[in-house]
């Protein structure tokens, strides 16, 4: 892999630092008038999604990550494993739990999501911004109730937990917002 | 398809300034407040060459480089854009030209980021028969001019600013300590760090430690390490200090003055200790001022103080900018 001077640093730059793949947020340019250079940097570790701050002299080199974002699509959970697949090449990638993190109470089969990998491997997976998944189970609602007011939990065919409106019933497809966990609206038809 | 607008077609490859014509019209008006400063007490404006054969050979400074073809030089003469214009104007101190000022671009190789640009303006002037005090008075005189007058002013010593802010005695401490300090201010990556020298670790302090704890108004900071006494003079004394002075305003560097060293022998040592230096860690060669040790060493220098002030971050601070780019026309991204 290739290393990066200080000169090179810019957001979005992959970096290894101290053995993780890093991406780098912000760079500063520091240096008194008669004094070293330094970069200030500002980095979120890719494996533990940490933001950490460090130094460098400038003119100083470091290493590059292997890190690449891909399109996945998403295939099953072997109970240890989820498994992924390139729908371009058909490779197959799985990622353990680490790597899922939280989009496991999003994953539906075939649906597709960005997927980091780090030499060659997942190193975490970013569930769909939108997913339309199915309740398995709710509490009956009042008829005729359409405010939304309040809501109730539901539980979806992944697993998770939503809070959604009174009239929304087990067996109905709902879209949720995976970055907020929120319900959004029913799935329409078809 | 549809058309595109011609505006919007115009307006493809960036070509509008980044500062607001408001900043401009400040900038202006800085440009002519400043002049109208020194005018006023009778000392003369001067220009000299932005090129020149000879370059500094400070080891943080990098000069921009071009090349003149043409007569007597058919093959090309490589030439160093000026980092400051201060060689040149102790030559027209050294010839007797008495008290001068000068508003000029300088260029320095390597320097991008939100408070550097690779050329920027400075204003630079010497003041015969004073010491840097002196010159901090009138540097102070010259804020409050274009600043509101109730801008609060500070002043330390090297040394009282480092003991005040993180405890740490800068004329003496070992790098150890200097090293330890850093880790105890929270920088990060130190175990990393290889720093060649002494003064890198102050720099790392003053820069990441200091500066952000400044606070807001005027804060002079004087009598340097010898090590860093640059162009200034040293006082003999245990340890000897710089006669050298900084000047931050609302924690950002803004000017850099000396009671001016005026021993050509010694200042030639340093220029050479500095080439050393620069051996030593692979830096490029470069040829020294000769015309300016020459002056230097007919006597010529008057006992003098001088200072280098960015007017591009003076505005900064007049205008509220977090970046120079907005007080800059057209910054180097669009140059």
């Amino acid at each position: 892999m290739a290393s990066y001077s200080t000169s090179e640093f810019k957001g979005g730059l992959k970096i290894m630092l101290d053995g993780d793949p890093c991406s780098i947020i912000e760079n500063e340019f520091v240096k008194p008038g008669k004094g070293q250079a330094f970069n200030r940097v500002k980095i979120r570790n890719l494996k533990s999604g940490r933001v950490i701050e460090r130094t460098f002299r400038s003119g100083e080199s470091v290493e590059g990550a292997d890190v690449l974002e891909v399109s996945l699509q998403y295939l099953y959970n072997d109970g240890e494993f989820w498994h992924f697949m390139d729908p371009q090449s058909f490779e197959q990638y799985s990622a353990d739990a680490n790597a899922v993190g939280d989009a496991s109470l999003w994953l539906k089969d075939q649906d597709s999501c960005n997927v980091t990998l780090w030499n060659g491997a997942p190193l975490s997976v970013e569930a769909p911004n939108f997913v339309v998944l199915t309740i398995t189970e709710t509490d009956p609602g009042l008829k005729g109730d359409t405010s939304g007011g309040g809501g109730k939990p539901a539980t979806l065919e992944t697993g998770a937990v939503v809070r959604v409106p009174l009239f929304v019933q087990t067996g109905e497809a709902i879209k949720v917002d995976t970055r907020t966990g929120s319900y959004v609206s029913r799935a329409k038809e078809g | 398809m549809s058309p595109v607008p011609k505006r919007v077609e115009a307006d493809r490859i960036a070509w509008r300034p980044s500062a607001s014509l408001e900043t401009l019209r400040r900038r202006s008006r800085l440009l002519s407040d400043l002049r109208r400063f020194f005018l006023s007490k009778g000392i003369q404006e001067v220009e000299t060459p932005a090129c020149s054969v000879a370059a500094t050979s400070d080891p943080a400074l990098e000069s921009l480089q071009t090349v003149f073809t043409g007569p007597g030089a058919p093959a090309g003469k490589r030439l160093y854009l000026h980092t400051s214009p201060e060689f040149a104007m102790k030559r027209l101190l050294c010839a007797g030209c008495g008290s001068i000022f000068q508003i000029c671009k300088v260029f320095r190789n390597g320097e991008l980021g939100s408070m550097h640009a690779p050329e920027f303006t400075l204003l630079e002037w010497y003041r015969l028969g004073i010491d840097h005090h002196r010159l901090m008075d009138e540097v102070a005189e010259l804020i409050r001019t274009v600043l509101p007058d109730s801008v609060h002013e500070q002043r330390f010593s090297y040394r009282e600013l480092f003991l005040h802010h993180i405890g740490i005695d800068p004329l003496v401490a070992p790098v150890d300590a200097l090293r330890h300090a850093a880790g105890a201010c929270g920088i990060g990556g130190l175990d990393k760090l290889q720093l060649e020298d002494r003064d890198a670790w102050l720099d790392l302090l003053m820069t990441h430690c200091i500066e952000p704890a400044l606070g807001t108004g005027m804060c002079f900071v004087y009598d340097y390490p010898a090590s860093q006494a640059s162009l200034a003079r040293i006082r003999p004394g245990t340890p000897p200090l710089a006669e050298r002075f900084e000047l931050y305003l609302d924690g950002v560097e803004l000017a850099n003055g000396f009671h001016e060293l005026n021993d050509g022998a010694e200042q030639r040592r340093r220029f050479q200790a500095e080439l050393r230096y620069r051996r030593r860690r692979g830096l490029p060669a470069v040829p020294l001022d000769e015309r300016f040790l020459s002056a230097l060493d007919s006597g010529g220098l008057p006992d003098c103080a001088g200072v280098a002030l960015g007017v591009d971050r003076l505005l900064m601070g007049m205008v509220g900018a977090q970046h120079i780019d907005q007080v800059l026309a057209f910054p180097p991204g669009l140059a």
